[in-house]
Order: C-alpha cells, then sequence, then structure tokens
C-alpha cells in the first residue's frame, strides 16, 4: 500500500463573517506538495463549499483531506442538524439559508452543486438530528 | 494586462495591490459567493459590491487576479488589511460594474 498523506481541520462553528480558513490552508499545502494548479483549485473549491455549509448549517464539524497517490479525498463530518431530503439539497438553487447569512452573499443555494460539479465522486450520508457526511474525490491519474 | 497596469491607467484605485504583477485574463461579475466560486475563472477580475470579509477567501480559492469593488462601495472594516496580509489585489472603482467591466474588455 503506498503513503497517504492526511490533514485535519475542526471547523468552527461560530465564525461565519470569517470562515474558509481551512480550504485557504489546504491550498496552501497542495501547493507546497507541488500538485498541479487545475487539481488544487478543484479541491479547494470543493473543500470551501462544504467548510462553509458546516459553519453555516451545521454549527461547525470536522475536515479531513487525505493525499493518495491516484486521488485526493476530503471527508466532512458534522453533527448539526443533518439534511432531511437529500436530492432538493443538491438542486441548484435550493438553500435554507437565512436572511444575514444572504446578506454577506452566501444561500445561493450552489455550494452543494458546485462540490459535485469540482470532483470526481461525491457521497453524502444524512441523518436528521444527527448529522451529515461527505466524501469527495479528486482523481490524480491524468 | 497587469493588475499594476490597470492600477496605473487612473480607471481603477488600489486598496490593497500586494501582488501587482498579476495578469488579468478575463473578467467575472458576481455578488453570490458560491455562483463566484462555481464560474469565476483562474485569472478574472472579479467585480463585485460585496464588501464584507469573505471575499478574501473566495477570491484566492477561486484564483482571481483582483476583486475589483464597483459602484463606490468601500470595503468593510479590516478588510484591506487582510487583503495585504493574503495576498490578494483589492480595487475600488467609482463606475458601475457593467461599465468597469466593459473599460476592461476594450483593453483586455
Ligand atoms: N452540512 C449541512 N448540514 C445541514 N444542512 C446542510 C448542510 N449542507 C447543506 N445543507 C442544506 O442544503 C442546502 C443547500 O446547500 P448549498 O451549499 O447548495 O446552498 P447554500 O449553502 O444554502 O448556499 P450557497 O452554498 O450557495 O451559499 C442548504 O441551504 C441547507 O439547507
Ligand atoms: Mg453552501
Amino acid at each position: 500500500m503506498s503513503d497517504v498523506l492526511t490533514f485535519r481541520f475542526d471547523v468552527d462553528g461560530e465564525n461565519f463573517t470569517s470562515a474558509g480558513q481551512a480550504s485557504v490552508q489546504i491550498k496552501k499545502n497542495l501547493r507546497q506538495l507541488g500538485l498541479p494548479p487545475e487539481i488544487i483549485r478543484r479541491v479547494s473549491i470543493a473543500m470551501y463549499e462544504g467548510e462553509i455549509n458546516m459553519v453555516i448549517h451545521a454549527g461547525g464539524g470536522n475536515a479531513e483531506v487525505r493525499v493518495a497517490e491516484d486521488f485526493i479525498e476530503i471527508e466532512l463530518v458534522d453533527h448539526g442538524p443533518g439534511i432531511a431530503d437529500i436530492e432538493q439539497a443538491m438542486q441548484a438553487g435550493f438553500s435554507t439559508a437565512p436572511d444575514n447569512i444572504r446578506s454577506l452573499g452566501f444561500g445561493a443555494g450552489m455550494g452543494l452543486p458546485n462540490m459535485k460539479r469540482y470532483t470526481d465522486s461525491m457521497d453524502i450520508q444524512s441523518k436528521v438530528g444527527d448529522g451529515t457526511r461527505i466524501v469527495m474525490r479528486v482523481d490524480l491519474t491524468a | 494586462m497587469t493588475v499594476r497596469e490597470l492600477v496605473d491607467s487612473g480607471a481603477v484605485k488600489a486598496a490593497a495591490l500586494p501582488d501587482g504583477d498579476r495578469e488579468i485574463e478575463g473578467v467575472y461579475i458576481g455578488d453570490l459567493l458560491s455562483w463566484v466560486m462555481g464560474r469565476a475563472g483562474s485569472g478574472d477580475a472579479w467585480i463585485t459590491i460585496m464588501s464584507n470579509v469573505n471575499i478574501a477567501a473566495v477570491a484566492t480559492l477561486a484564483d482571481t487576479a483582483c476583486i475589483i469593488l464597483a459602484e463606490g462601495v468601500q470595503p468593510d472594516d479590516g478588510v484591506t488589511e487582510i487583503a495585504r496580509e493574503k495576498n490578494i489585489n483589492l480595487l475600488l472603482s467609482d463606475r458601475s460594474a457593467y461599465d468597469t467591466a466593459v473599460w476592461l474588455h476594450e483593453r483586455l
């Protein structure tokens, strides 16, 4: 088995005025590893959308990014309210973001669609009252 | 055109210009952050009226060449300092988003 490099982050649920720090950090880490810019961009955008969702909708959570030889995997776990209807949540434009969050520029209902678009695979497990776990993968094979 | 050349033209003012040599390759206009994340291209000048600190992370992750706050909008307190720290070019335009984009289009 080849080595997997793992980065872990606690995502603070209090601070939605300056959220996104874990994603900015991951971008730096991936750059240091010398990965292609387009891969870095896809991973960090997908991670940002997931990170912001945990802050806005779930009161924070944990993020783990695993860099393997053939892929980069992003795992986001929170213990927020969960998503009742995942299919509906995945639709472009669907959002339950409150007004104070919308006034900051969030709430277009494009975060989950972006995550899907920028990754090669995406799996969402969610249980109402329990939380949400999202695993995304970006392939590194050309 | 580089971001510094844009500033030197006098069309916009620089609030923060830590990476002036960055080349502007296109333009994206938008205020909803996840639209910008999904649609702005790497190297775009991002024109917006959104002035809170979250624009810094979006510009970094979408890898835009600069943020241009249009319509005379001023950045919220502390955003200029964060831009400088995070190596993000933050520019100010008194023109509308449309006029700023047209101006850029004629020169790119
Ligand atoms: N981690 C989560 N926990 C609970 N609900 C979530 C979570 N992530 C997303 N949701 C739900 O799915 C909806 C759609 O999410 P999506 O990221 O697409 O849009 P948004 O966050 O509302 O707005 P945007 O991402 O465009 O700023 C959210 O409004 C919310 O109801
Ligand atoms: Mg979202």
